[in-house]
């Protein structure tokens, strides 16, 4: 054979040990019910075999024992419910990226995976992360639903059309690690993949200002605000100003309130006729088709850098 | 002939009494499934006018809700016609029983004619059928013409279930003709009865949820 | 149970009271309708074990030993729709359910048995539009048919597909029905419902199963089928309509659809063990209303296919808890199973090495399940590997295991005589073997990370995949077995006699193979089922 073969995966990131851990326990259990099932089915079957063709069957049979059914109703739920809120838990804390995460955008199309970073770097099937730093990737696809899955870190999204998902994850090794396509996307389905390279903080920098063109994510997004008219109105009143705009509550004009949020800044440069900002008239034609979904992010990333209220991350 | 139809319970069954349950019951499980299948489309339409509530009401504003309201006292007086019909069966009055079917099937028949040429038709001219002919150019129109999609699947398939009633009655009518029925062997038409109320009740929920979400007065 | 004298074989009986191709296809005996399935289903298990075949030969190779990609999709695809809703949902319910039910009850026949007949036409109807979209060139959307892919960019035979399915959920719905209202309303005098046998239990569970979710499948496909055929958007994002929802229709139904797999098996299961332990099963009650719990509580944990899918996390944790539940009844059926093994009298014949090999695999399989529950647990394995292991081992090491188990018991009531024991002992142990070493390693590969759907692989996951198609081989040789025997035993056979386990049950009261009206009087019952204890002395004198 020409490759080893694993057992068991990589741990490389800080959720991996925890996941884990729930597995082991979970093994435990299904070994010792397993276990305890095989060894009594074999155990009666041995002892109680019909000893001859002709022997009758046994009288008097038990048929029924009520703590018994009772007890073995009871065990399994103490068990499971263990293992629900151990899972809960550990899901709703994974589900939560941490406040100071570094973001990369991630947009999967059939069949490859584009990575842009806030410095404006890009990478097609592979994504080069530091070591020891919390990443939180903002994820969309092009076309179908795809999926971003990387097996040393236990984790995995759904990457869909139209919308945002997230997925972040702390790497707690140097290495090499596949991701994968876990959504079937059609014909290059197991194509969609690459590797995430793990690297020292060093490492990452010198790789980060490798072969830039030295334009930021945000300087782009700048560039397309002119390019694309939206200083016409957004530049003089004519519409919403967009300092201090990101991460802060906005007041619709139907009365609701929404959080300026990556997915609200999409929404309004695709859909504009669909919230509209409070004191506003709806005038702002629909940029979809126009736009591509890279530059909604560069726009996104723009907006961002001019402030925010409540984090002031994701700005090189 | 005659005599074997009139030998009324199948042998698979040992009395009439036995006969006549388990078709009730099985026409009641039809039913459920029935109201499963409508039910998806019913949560399709009440997910996307969650999600798009002014389209939807753009797009309920756009259909004349007159002519819906006319299609709901036509059903509405089909289904008292039918339920006349199943009376007329169980007191064995022939004669009645397939004036009551025909008056049912040329009411059926009005509704259908209203649904296809006043409304489906104009809607189609008018550019508002999805996929077919969609001219409508609003603030919403991505939304209207999901309302559009919704509209045209639900009343189809009501309709289709329409159209399906109407040719089992042509066969009702027939047996009927020939004497099939009588105050022992009523059976068919009181299942049918009730697959035709059903249909209408569909209709009920149909009317407001299409015509009236969105209607001015 | 009963001392009325039946003859060996009856020189006129369901099987030879007609001849003639007509006296098959229009029949409307529950029993001929039985076979009708019986082998339009066995000829749907050999196309869809073909392409699982051709599938385990391509991944001897991380780069594919056979096919491109492109074919591999086609492969996997056709597999789990021909499987799914040609072989599992309609093996139990439509070969043996249509036998046994009436003779269960103490029946002449269904309660329609013009519509059961119908039925298996609109089966038809819907199998050969599926074998037209794969002889047209097949299909790629997975059997899960995820929009917008399926609906939006594939240019294969989905309509074909879709429809098929559409056509063949109604042959499911009437089915239901019909047997609802058979054990409702034709039971025999004196079968009270707790006097039932625990597969007519299983039945009712799974037809009610049939009758609520089938119609949302069909009406998802049709919605599918509606978008594919117009443009229109009604899962496409593009066009503002929703992915996540065609989903949640689609597990809706297909959740409880698993549970229509295996809820026949586990009822199969139940009359295998006690029969060859001559026991009373354990725990009749708790087995029963663990039928109907798996069914009801099968309907709210479709979510637990979703947890990755972008649904909101809370609606992930309540799915996780409801999923969790889902598996005490389960639990609690394999530990009566068990029970009742104790102080049996238990002999080993085939039917019964599958009812062992089922407890066991069902175990593994059940087991296997709650990590897929477990939400975080799931983030890891959702889609790999894993989730292939473990259905497989509910769907194949369970629903199958189970319906060969109960087509082994029956056949001898079916076609009134005997197979070979010894092969069909062989053919048992090469079955779970082989069906072990297929599947074992995949919970392996897939915790490793390797995900399902892939034509193309990483080299590193080469040796597992070269165990699982070895373990393939001889699972398929396992398979082609019983089918040899089988065929056989139908003509060559020795006469069974009307009861040759000597179990309980009105279907062992009658001639084997039945007469056409399945009883010469209608029997009337007096007492509990697997009365094994009180017929103790009965069977000493016989």
């Amino acid at each position: 054979m020409p490759h080893a073969f694993p057992l068991f995966p990589e741990q490389a990131s800080t959720v991996a040990p925890a996941v884990d851990n729930l597995f082991w326990f979970m093994t435990a259990v299904s070994i010792f019910f397993s276990a305890l099932i095989f060894l009594l089915i074999f155990y009666f079957a041995i002892k109680y075999r019909r000893r001859s063709p002709d022997e009758p069957p046994p009288k008097n049979q038990v048929i029924n024992n009520i703590p018994l059914e009772v007890t073995w109703t009871v065990i399994p739920m103490i068990l499971v419910a263990i293992m629900y809120f151990w899972g809960a838990d550990l899901f709703v804390r994974n589900a939560q990226p941490p406040a100071n995460a570094t973001e990369v955008f991630v947009i999967g199309k059939q069949w490859m995976w584009h990575v842009e970073h806030t410095n404006g770097k890009r990478e097609i099937n592979s994504l080069h992360i530091p070591l020891g730093v919390p990443i939180k990737l903002t994820m969309t696809s092009q076309d179908v639903i795809h999926d971003f899955f990387v097996p040393a870190f236990r984790v995995k999204n759904d990457v869909l059309p139209n919308r945002y998902t997230t997925e972040w994850f702390e790497a707690t090794k140097v290495g090499k690690y596949h991701f994968f396509c876990n959504q079937y996307c059609g014909m290059g389905h197991s194509l969609m993949g690459g590797w995430v390279y793990v690297m020292t903080a060093e490492d990452y920098q010198k790789w980060l200002n490798s072969g830039v063109s030295g334009v930021t994510m945000s300087e782009q997004g700048e560039t397309l605000y002119h390019q694309y008219g939206c200083i016409t109105c957004h530049g003089t009143g004519k519409g919403p100003a967009f300092a201090d705009l990101y991460g802060k509550t906005v007041k619709l004009s139907d009365g609701q309130s929404v959080v300026a949020n990556d997915a609200y800044i999409r929404e309004s440069i695709l859909y504009p006729s669909e919230q509209i900002v409070n004191g506003y008239p709806a005038i702002m034609p629909t940029f979809k088709g126009q736009v591509s979904e890279e530059q909604v992010l560069q726009l996104t990333a723009y907006i961002k850098s001019l402030g925010s209220k409540e984090r002031n991350t994701g700005t090189p | 002939m005659h005599n074997r139809q009139s030998s009324v319970v199948y042998e698979q069954f040992d009395d009439r009494t036995q006969q006549h349950e388990a078709s009730s019951l099985g026409m009641w499980i039809f039913l459920a499934t029935e109201i499963m299948f409508f039910g998806g489309v019913f949560t399709g339409y009440t997910v996307y006018r969650g999600l798009f509530p002014t389209g939807f009401s753009e797009g309920s504003h756009l259909l004349n809700a007159r002519i819906g309201a006319l299609n709901t006292a036509v059903l509405i007086g089909s289904s008292l016609t039918m339920a006349l019909a199943v009376h007329a069966a169980q007191t064995g009055k022939r004669k009645l029983l397939m004036a009551f079917i025909v008056s049912t099937m040329v009411l059926g028949g009005v509704f259908l004619y209203i649904k296809f040429f006043l409304e489906w038709m104009h809607e189609y001219h008018e550019g508002l059928a999805p996929g077919l002919h969609f001219t409508y150019a609003g603030p919403q129109a991505g939304h209207v013409a999901m309302f559009f999609v919704f509209y045209f699947i639900l009343t189809g398939i009501h309709a289709t279930h329409m159209i399906v009633g109407e040719g089992i009655m042509v066969v009702l009518l027939v047996t009927a003709w020939r004497g099939g029925y009588s105050a022992e062997r009523y059976n068919p038409i009181e299942m049918f009865g009730l697959y035709w109320h059903f249909v209408d009740i569909v209709w009920i929920f149909l009317f407001p949820l299409l015509y009236l979400y969105g209607a001015h007065f | 149970m009963s001392s009325v004298e039946v003859a060996a074989t009856p020189r006129i009986h369901y099987l030879n009271a007609d001849y003639g191709i007509k006296s098959w296809l229009l029949t409307t005996d529950h029993k001929r309708i039985a076979w009708l399935y019986l082998m339009a289903i066995t000829f749907f298990f050999a196309v869809g074990g073909l392409a699982a075949t051709l599938m385990r030969l391509n991944l001897i190779e991380p780069q594919g030993l056979l096919v491109e990609p492109e074919t591999y999709n086609k492969l996997f695809s056709m597999h789990g729709i021909v499987m799914v809703f040609f072989f599992l949902v309609p093996s139990i319910p439509a070969v043996l359910g249509n036998f046994l039910i009436p003779l269960m009850l103490g029946a002449r026949d269904v309660a329609f048995p013009r519509l059961n007949l119908m039925s298996w036409y609109i089966f038809m109807t819907g199998g050969s539009l599926v074998l037209y979209a794969l002889i047209a060139g097949g299909v790629d959307t997975g059997w899960t048919f995820y929009t917008p892919l399926s609906s939006m960019y594939l240019n294969t035979h989905v309509m074909a597909a879709a429809g098929g399915i559409f056509i063949a959920g109604f042959s499911s719905i009437l089915t239901g029905l019909n047997f609802v209202v058979t054990i409702h309303k034709m039971r025999a005098p004196g079968l009270t419902w707790f006097r039932l046998p625990l597969f007519i239990w299983s039945m009712y569970a799974s037809s009610i199963i049939f009758i609520i979710a089938t119609p949302v499948i069909a009406i998802s496909l049709a919605l599918l089928i509606v978008e594919r055929f117009f443009h229109v958007g009604i899962f496409d994002p593009a066009l503002g309509g929703d992915p996540i929802l065609f989903q949640h229709l689609f597990w809706f139904y297909s959740h409880p659809a698993v549970y229509v797999m295996i809820l026949p098996s586990m009822g199969v299961i139940s009359e295998l063990v006690t029969a060859f332990s001559r026991k009373r099963v354990f725990g009749y009650h708790f087995v029963a209303f663990s039928s109907v719990a798996i069914a009801a509580i099968g309907f709210l944990v479709w979510g637990h296919h979703m947890f990755v899918s972008g649904q909101s996390i809370y609606a992930g944790l309540v799915f996780s808890a409801l999923s969790f539940a889902v598996a005490i009844p389960s639990a609690i059926k394999v530990f009566n199973w068990t029970a009742t093994l104790y102080k049996g009298s238990i002999s080993y014949e085939a039917p019964m090495l599958y009812a062992l090999g089922f407890i066991g695999l069902f175990t593994i399989g059940g087991l296997t399940g709650l990590y897929l529950a477990a939400t975080a647990l799931d983030q890891h394995v959702h889609a790999t590997y894993f989730i292939i292991a473990h259905f497989h081992y509910i769907m194949v090491g369970g629903a199958v295991m189970g319906y060969l188990g109960g087509i082994h018991y029956w056949w001898p009531k079916i076609s009134g005589r005997l197979y070979p024991d010894g092969w069909a002992r062989v053919a048992a142990v090469v079955i779970f073997v082989g069906f072990n070493l297929t599947f074992f390693p995949q919970f392996i590969l897939g915790y490793d990370g390797m995900p399902r759907r892939y034509a193309i692989y990483p080299p590193e996951f080469q040796t597992l995949n070269v165990i699982s198609s070895a373990g393939a081989s001889i699972l398929g040789l396992g398979y082609i077995i019983p089918l040899i025997y089988l065929a056989w035993s139908a003509r060559y056979g020795a006469p069974a006699g009307p009861n040759p386990w000597k179990a309980t049950g009105l279907e062992w009261t009658t001639a084997s193979p039945p007469i056409t009206h399945n009883f010469e009087e209608t029997p009337v019952v007096t007492e509990e089922p697997y009365a094994y204890d009180r017929i103790a002395e009965e069977i000493q004198v016989a």
